[in-house]
């Protein structure tokens, strides 16, 4: 064998099998979105969305307070993480452009994207559970919010350095203070860029279930009061799933599948949305 | 690329002050200066709060425990009130060494295809693929991993492991034990197939970074396509796809949710893969409402605070990977 | 900018003063054993009165742990304290109600009350020490049984569980190898097995995996259609779960007011008694008299309309004479 046969031969060989990863990759997609799919079309009927549970074993049950509470503690943890990480990222990118320290709090706050979520929530039940002595809503939406700030942030600074500097330039030349230039011109011209920031990290704490067992803790009836233990949709898939009752399954299953296509449709449409206004 | 034009060395004040001259006159200016500042700082407050009030509550154990001697108790006995880390850091390194061996070498070979192999209309669609894969939340990974995988790896795919590989002298030990599903292994896989989507894309862009110029040089030198992936293109980009490996160590030592369904929490350091055991992780998820004595929530807080080390110096090396790849590239 | 930033203060301030308004709610969290029969007395008690009765099921460690720190209204655990345990802590206990554990087998071909074993064999199953189904001690006492050689998958608690309590009590207190290897407790370190969570998690495991064994309360086995076992009792002769043994067991319990009604019920003496019953309690803390009065309020409730459906899930209900101790203790406590 020639030495370029061989070659050719390695070549052939590494990308096929590159290829086959990658084919992969797209199986695992298909597998898992697949079986979610199939599963939990299956339990998803009105019933699911507009009863509360039933007691263990018997049959007809709901995940209504699931759904309400998991929008109530999302909505919360957005209203809380939003506004902090939105204002955090202006500072590194106006501000404290260059300095040291913003580079420092960047580096930070990318780390705090993946810390384990789990630990946030072990966090927020020392501060916020053990000395008032009861589970919260409050703190659920806390833990969650926890989790939004550093990706908040770390996408508004992108964003915000991405508005070319001559544009808050031509804003001071008409006199304007530093604030005014940022919300009238940098947030106008980064606001896609912001707000798809703002939907990916809303995606990514609605599929999260570890901060929220010990702090909004659980609740078998529908609830609006964010002082107590709420349900979510996230820790009552846990408990179903890993519960002995067929009809438990069958739920876990439907909400799985309203959770990943929420998740889904909101990174679709935010990359979907970056596209667009970042084409022109 | 973020210069700017006339700032001095000193900070806070210099911060606040030597911006646009309005902001020493202007008092809302000032205000919603320091507003900014403040939210940024949340950072730096919830990453110390978290250390402190984490190193707080475990005080008690860390009193009765110490340092060495409880990274290195196996026991893990709540009736006799010992405790130590020892299994739950096993069960943890396992899984994360497991499943990275199983999804690098998938991930570079997805991030190989996208870069250098699709046609352009593919490359598109593969990336989403990629996408979607990493914002599927990790319960859902555990429920497909309990109701699915679990089933296929305990009928199928287990036996014939033990079959094969479990005959050969060294791997038989790893295979030891009734395929139940519910072991190490499946966690693994299932990590795996989670990471892959965040090394493959971090490694796609750090390929992206290498000059068409150097490409095409070596093109020009008679060289094949895989060959310019293994002799230009890796090793230009060998900083960035470190860092994406060691950002998805991190991912995976944090992971909670995929694992817990699948992965049994027993707290022992067991050879076989087809044993359960326990991770940091999933011990928190399992007993920490439930730990019934103060000494059992302390060692709770510990493993919480180990973990938290761990995952922060594994994160901050990734991190620092990343920055150098970055600043290898933009000169 | 404004108006989005307008928007999202309004609508904070809906959705707070709209979670303002609650309907009453209990929280109690605690064992996974007679969460079926709690969440229905919750369900039906909210039908005739409209209160919330949020009860969890976390285990029992987890209901100790949560009433000790006060972060729950009641807490529930089928292991009892000891009077110096309540003492300490400033909790009052009583039980609620009974039932038995059961041990639960999926092998292929044995069904439902097939299998004969004794405590000395559920030991060494539990030790690790007999490791296949088809072992010579099982075999003995299941001559009909075609048994196979299959190694047996052991299922026990991953959390802290008053039904594990229940469970290595009677482990203990019948072979001295467990006592002295494990011990007894709401967690223990298991030789061997996988953990499941929650009396839920441990039918889930066994019915998921074959050649498999663990232990519930008999309402689990029963609506999961689990093959349990039958149990060789202190009598010497092998009984089945139902009703009529547990209450055999049940009858021989003698609660006292003045211990805080601690009491074990394994190892019942008696001709037909089943070997693992137990009482499960309810945790209060002392100090909260209007919560307090809530819980007591619901189990009142259920002591008299429950018992129909306690029987209906295959629990025991407490004999009259025995709730009218508990209503004298919650007097005396000035919460009734």
């Amino acid at each position: 064998m020639t030495h370029e046969t061989k070659r050719k031969i390695e070549g052939f060989v590494a990308l096929f099998l590159s290829t086959l990863a990658a084919f992969m990759g797209l199986f695992w997609l298909i597998f898992i979105l697949g079986d979610v799919l199939i599963n939990g079309m299956g339990a998803l009927h009105l019933n699911f969305f507009l009863n509360d549970p039933t007691p263990a074993g018997v049959s007809g049950g709901g995940l209504r307070n699931a759904f309400v509470g998991q929008l109530m503690i999302t909505a919360f943890a957005t209203l809380i993480g939003v506004p902090i990480g939105v204002l955090g990222g202006t500072f590194l990118a106006e501000y404290a452009r260059g300095k040291k320290l913003s580079q420092i709090i960047s580096i930070l706050a990318d780390i705090m994207v993946s810390v384990p979520s789990i630990i946030v929530g072990t966090f927020i039940y020392a501060l916020m559970i053990k000395p008032f002595g009861h589970f919260s809503g409050w703190a659920g939406a806390a833990a969650l919010a926890i989790i939004m700030i550093p990706v908040v942030l770390r996408t508004t600074e992108d964003m915000l350095s991405l508005v070319p500097w001559t544009l808050r330039e031509a804003a001071f030349a008409l006199g304007a203070p530093y604030y005014k230039v940022i919300i009238q011109v940098v947030y106008r011209g980064a606001a896609t860029g912001i707000f798809t920031g703002v939907l990916l990290s809303i995606a990514r704490v609605a599929g999260e279930t570890a901060p929220l067992l010990f702090t909004s803790f659980n609740n078998n009836f529908f609830s609006m009061n964010m002082n107590g233990p709420m349900p979510s949709l996230t820790v009552s898939i846990f408990q179903y799933a890993m519960g002995p009752y067929d009809d438990w399954h069958a739920q876990a299953w439907a909400a799985s599948l309203v959770i990943t296509l929420f998740i889904l449709f909101i990174t679709i449409g935010g990359r979907l949305l970056l596209k667009w206004r970042y084409k022109r | 690329m973020r210069e700017w034009a006339g700032g001095s060395r000193t900070w806070p004040i210099d911060i606040l002050t030597n911006m646009a001259p309005s902001t020493k006159k202007n008092p809302i200016d000032l205000l919603f200066a320091v507003l900014t500042a403040v939210s940024s700082f949340s950072i730096i407050l919830l990453i110390a709060g978290i250390l402190i009030v984490l190193v707080f509550e475990s005080s008690l154990a860390i009193h009765k425990f110490g340092v060495f001697n409880f990274i290195f108790t196996i026991d893990w006995d709540p009736v006799r009130k010992i405790f130590g880390a020892a299994s739950a850091l096993y069960g943890t390194m396992v899984t994360t060494v497991l499943s990275m061996l199983m999804a690098i070498p998938v991930a570079v070979g997805i991030a190989v295809f996208i870069t250098e192999i699709a046609p352009s209309f593919l490359k598109g669609p593969i990336g989403v693929t990629i996408e979607l894969l990493a914002a599927i939340p990790s319960i859902i990974y555990g429920m497909w991993g309990l109701f699915t995988l679990a089933p296929i790896m305990s009928n199928t795919i287990e036996p014939a492991l033990q079959a094969t590989l479990g005959k050969l002298p060294v791997f038989s030990i790893l295979f030891k034990g009734t395929p139940m599903g519910i072991d190490l292994l499946t966690a693994s896989v299932i990590l795996s197939i989670m990471i892959v989507p965040f090394t493959a894309s971090i490694s796609r862009d750090a390929f992206n970074l290498t000059p068409e110029v150097v490409k095409e040089s070596a093109y020009a030198l008679g060289a094949t396509k895989w060959e310019v992936v293994k002799n230009v293109v890796i090793p230009y980009s060998k900083l960035g796809v470190f860092g994406g490996v060691v950002l998805s160590m991190g991912r995976a030592i944090g992971e909670t949710m995929a694992v817990a369904f699948v992965l049994g929490n027993n707290h022992q350091i067991t050879s076989s893969l087809l044993n359960a055991a326990a991770t940091i992780t999933v011990s928190l998820a399992n007993e920490f409402t439930e730990a019934d004595s103060d000494i059992y929530l302390s060692s709770l807080f510990y493993l919480a605070l180990v973990l938290f080390v761990l995952s922060f110096i594994t994160l901050f090396i990734a991190k620092l990977f990343l920055i150098r790849a970055e600043r290898k590239y933009s000169r | 900018m404004k108006t989005v930033f307008k928007i999202g203060l309004v609508l904070a301030f809906v959705l707070a003063g709209v979670s303002a308004q609650a309907a009453e709610t209990i929280n109690g969290a605690g064992a996974s054993f007679p969460y079926p029969v709690y969440s229905a007395w919750a369900y039906n008690y909210h039908k005739a009165t409209g209160i919330q009765l949020n009860y969890q099921s976390i285990g029992s460690g987890g209901g100790i742990r949560q009433i000790t720190n006060r972060t729950v209204e009641f807490g529930a655990s089928d292991a009892p304290q000891t009077p110096e345990f309540l003492k300490k802590n400033n909790l009052l206990q009583f039980p609620a109600v009974m039932g038995g554990v059961v041990l639960v087998v999926n092998i292929k071909g044995v069904k439902a009350g097939q299998m004969h074993l004794d405590a000395d064999a559920v030991c060494k199953i539990y030790l690790g020490e007999i490791t296949y189904w088809d072992d010579a001690k099982i075999k003995s006492m299941n001559p009909k049984l075609t048994l196979p050689h299959k190694m047996i998958t052991v299922v026990h608690r991953s959390d802290g569980s008053g039904t594990t309590a229940i469970f290595t009590t009677y482990l203990s207190q019948a072979c001295s190898a467990w006592n002295d290897k494990v011990g007894h407790g709401t967690s223990v370190k298991w030789p061997l097995g996988i953990g499941g969570k929650g009396n839920e998690g441990v039918a889930n495991y066994v019915r998921r995996s074959g050649n498999s064994i663990g232990y519930v309360e008999f309402a689990y086995a029963k609506q999961n259609k689990l093959a349990y076992t039958l149990l060789k009792n202190p009598a010497g002769r092998f009984v089945a779960p139902n009703f009529k043994t547990f209450e055999d067991a049940a009858a021989t319990g003698d609660f006292e007011p003045g211990k805080d009604f601690y009491l074990w019920l394994v190892n019942a003496k008696g001709e037909n008694a089943w070997p693992i019953a137990g009482a499960t309690f309810i945790l209060l803390a002392k100090e909260k008299k209007e919560a307090d009065m809530k819980t007591v309020k619901f189990y009142d409730w259920a002591f008299k309309h429950g018992d129909k459906k306690a029987k209906e899930l295959v629990y025991i209900p407490l004999p009259e004479s025995l709730k009218n101790k508990i209503r004298a203790y919650w007097k005396a406590h000035g919460i009734y």
